[in-house]
């Protein structure tokens, strides 16, 4: 039955998740392929935690159902933690090693979670785990905004499109102004 | 017909918007909502348009503004979500029964699952009850290619069509076959005819015969041309509409026939023709049982399984899994998702305001000087507020001003203080405020004044001094509606500025009547568009004494070390309230601008 690649795209409201997906889109537009994707559009957006499936040679609906998820993309190890059951048993995670705190944490007095915690969490993960630098990357590259498009290069040697599709996607969805440094982030996140 | 080449990535509502450039639109209007909003966003985007594009004052308004403009002979469109169909259910009702001479599409965009609205009606039931035609696309591709069709129905039948995409439609993304923009030269022209555009009951009662008389024309064309199909593959079958028959095409086994709904009304004879071939039918739709109904009304001995014998939900949104176990509850397929891993544990990430937002301080402040107060609220960013305890009440666009009013009259002596957003305010908050201080009520309403419509997107409203094409508009002074209203005590004050916040709030306290203060603070998520910056505040751990009263005020941007003292983080815009609320003194204006 199933016969696409479909992958999920999470973070926190703000972080780019929507323009990574365009990347994959247009990255398959380019090769012919048909694509469906879901986004969180309104106010989930603001601050809130977001997903975005992709379903990459997708001709049916949009939505990845839990257990099913070739590949998961994560911006946030909080956020690769809550949506870990969309993979399937063998899945693949690439993930930043960012966290930042949920603000009720704070505000509710909660416990705040160690980082470290969660990376070792993650990393029971029956599938393969990338854990990412890709914030200190897209730095490096020019601008951490660019934190997203490290993770693109990252998931580039498991994603089932060339390369080069989704570099000229890349180059396609970025500000005019930031097409080098995404360009660079693009190159360091595939070698990191 | 356009080429493989010219397939694109793009939003359903982004294809939408390029449909109705294909199909050559003269008038566009609409009110934001989500997940409704992008496609007059795309519409008012394009340079030089060569249509008339508006962000209207609410549904109703620009229900009747596109309804003119069909009057006129022109195509046009007006766009909403599900909940705004019910401001211009007025309209809508007898708009049927006028007709329009050029093409009128009404796209309402349902909310199954409520994922941002506060409700999950189906706008299927508003084309039923006012007798126009319903187009109810299955996915992006579909979405395009029906809304362009839907001005040549609305010709054909002189009918408003409506048209009706869900959310996981207009914000779901595919690879999309576009067609060619097609820029209309046409010319309005008003023809007089009272006995079509006046509707006196002399004039109505034929007008209504002769609209019950297109009925069956029109379901039997929504067959004829496509809309409506079956494939006879065996003796049982699967009915179903809308996204559902994205999710039933991935895993209908090949014995199995398939019917698919596209529009409505739905041809009864055909429908009746098409179930008698079976022996038992799945009817799967989301919200309510439109086609399910119609169905049961030809199945005869036909089995037919659905929402009504508990096959299928009435509420929230399908999903595959939906529909897969409900092939497998009716012996049509097994279901292939069987191993449902459990979610891990993580602490809740819901949405909240933004650090800086003008509406965190006000309810802060409402929560400090009304303890026993009551909260109307009304739909924007600033529901929000719910986190911080100064939303009691939220039901429908307007509404905190006449529930505070409602309250003010049912309960003696109740602190009544509305929070309503300038955008909200002008939809329909006006008319509350005129009733409130007609009818002697005793409420304070605040007008969160952030002066754009900040949740669907930041479209400009007449509060912001443009019109959706970007042209300045003469400046509207909500300082004066409210005095022209009749109200004595009005005042406007900077939420930044927490000490007059209160004073001016607690002054509103000690005074009788219907008081509204005007608090003025540019949304901070334009404020960044436009790159505007303040210095970042710091907190001086020397100083800090660990108490809390920062973290309690819920700002994204401040956290604590790992020994329990406050820090801010880049996050901060500057908003300085927080300093104001440190009993220590220890937080203070420092950091750079950025």
């Amino acid at each position: 039955m199933k016969k696409s690649y479909d992958v999920i795209i999470v973070g926190i409201g703000g972080q780019g998740t929507v323009l990574a997906s365009n990347v994959l889109g247009d990255a398959c537009v380019l090769e012919g392929r048909h694509v469906m994707g879901a986004e969180t559009h309104g106010m989930s957006q603001r601050g809130g935690s977001v997903e975005t499936h992709i379903r990459i040679d997708g001709k049916y609906g949009s939505l990845i159902v839990p257990g099913t998820a070739d590949l998961l993309i994560a911006f946030d190890v909080l956020e690769a933690l809550r949506y870990r059951h969309f993979l399937k048993s063998d899945g693949v995670m690439i993930v930043n090693r960012e966290m930042v705190v949920p603000t009720s944490v704070f505000s509710n007095k909660l416990p705040v979670h160690k980082i470290e915690d969660v990376e070792a969490e993650l990393k029971m993960w029956g599938g393969k785990v990338v854990l990412i630098d890709a914030t200190k990357i897209a730095e490096d590259a020019g601008s951490p905004l660019a934190a997203n498009i490290v993770l693109m290069g990252a998931a580039s040697h498991t994603l089932p499109l060339a390369v080069e599709s989704l570099a000229e996607a890349v180059r396609r969805n970025v500000p005019p102004k930031t097409v080098e440094i995404n360009q660079k982030a693009f190159l360091l996140g595939r070698e990191a | 017909m356009a080429d493989e080449k010219e397939k694109k990535y793009l939003l359903g509502n982004d294809a939408v918007a390029h449909a109705c450039l294909e199909a050559g639109i003269d008038f566009a209007s609409g009110y934001p909502g989500t997940p409704s909003s992008e496609v007059i966003d795309r519409l008012r985007a394009k340079k030089d348009p060569w249509y008339y594009v508006e962000w209207s004052v609410n549904e109703k308004v620009a229900f009747e503004n596109a309804l003119a403009a069909g009057w006129c002979g022109l195509r046009s469109i007006v766009t909403m979500k599900h909940v705004g169909l019910n401001v211009a259910a007025d309209p809508l009702m007898t708009s049927s029964y006028t007709g329009t001479n050029g093409g009128f599409v009404i796209l309402s965009a349902d909310d199954p699952f409520a994922h941002s609205s506060q409700n999950e009606q189906d706008s299927r039931m508003y084309a039923k009850f006012a007798q126009i035609p319903c187009l109810d696309p299955s996915n992006v591709q579909t979405a395009h290619d029906y809304i362009k069709s839907a001005w040549d129905i609305s010709e054909k039948f002189k009918l408003p069509v409506l048209f009706r995409p869900t959310t996981r439609i207009c914000h779901s993304k595919s690879d999309v076959l576009l067609g060619d923009e097609n820029p209309s030269t046409k010319k309005g022209a008003f023809n007089k005819n009272p006995k079509q555009y006046v509707v006196i009951p002399a004039n109505t009662r034929p007008l209504h015969v002769a609209l019950t008389k297109k009925q069956p024309e029109v379901a039997k064309y929504l067959v004829e041309a496509g809309y409506n199909t079956a494939e006879i593959r065996g003796k049982k079958a699967v009915i179903a509409g809308g996204i559902s028959i994205s999710y039933v095409e991935e895993i209908i086994p090949e014995d199995v026939s398939f019917i698919k709904i596209g529009a409505y009304p739905i041809d009864s004879v055909w429908l009746s023709e098409i179930i008698s071939k079976h022996t038992e039918v799945l009817v799967i739709e989301e919200l309510m049982p439109v086609i399910e109904e119609a169905v049961r009304q030809v199945a005869g001995t036909v089995t037919v399984h659905g929402k009504l014998d508990g096959y299928l939900p009435h509420e929230g949104e399908f999903s595959p899994l939906t529909v897969a176990s409900a092939f497998e509850k009716a012996g049509f397929a097994k279901n292939p998702f069987t191993t449902l891993p459990a979610p891990a544990e993580v602490p809740v990430r819901p949405p909240i305001l933004c650090s800086g937002c003008l509406h965190r301080s006000v309810f802060y402040a409402i929560k400090k000087v009304f303890k026993d107060g009551i909260f109307p609220s009304d739909i924007g960013c600033y529901t929000l507020g719910l986190q911080m305890g100064s939303v009691d009440t939220t039901i429908c666009m307007g509404a905190s001003v006449t529930v505070g009013s409602g309250i003010s009259h049912s309960i003696e002596g109740a602190e009544v203080v509305s929070t309503i957003g300038d955008s909200t305010f002008l939809h329909t908050g006006v008319n509350g405020l005129i009733n409130a201080v007609y009818n002697g009520a005793n409420q304070t309403i605040i007008i969160l004044d952030n002066r754009i419509t900040a949740m669907t997107g930041h479209q400009p409203n007449p509060n912001t001094g443009l019109t959706a094409a970007g042209i300045a508009s003469p400046k509207i002074s909500l300082e004066e509606i409210a005095r022209a209203c009749g109200v004595s005590f009005v005042e406007s004050v900077d939420p930044y500025d927490l000490t007059h916040l209160l004073a001016t709030l607690r002054e509103a306290k000690e005074k009788k009547g219907v008081k509204v203060i005007i608090a003025k603070q540019p949304c901070v998520i334009m404020n960044k568009r436009l790159g505007i910056k303040r210095s970042k505040y710091v907190v001086d751990e020397t100083r800090c004494t660990k108490c809390g009263a920062c973290l309690k005020y819920g700002c994204p941007a401040i956290e604590t070390d790992s020994n329990g003292a406050a820090l801010t983080t880049n996050l901060c815009t500057g908003c300085g309230v927080c300093a104001d609320i440190c009993p220590a003194g220890a937080i203070r204006k420092g950091g750079a601008k950025e």
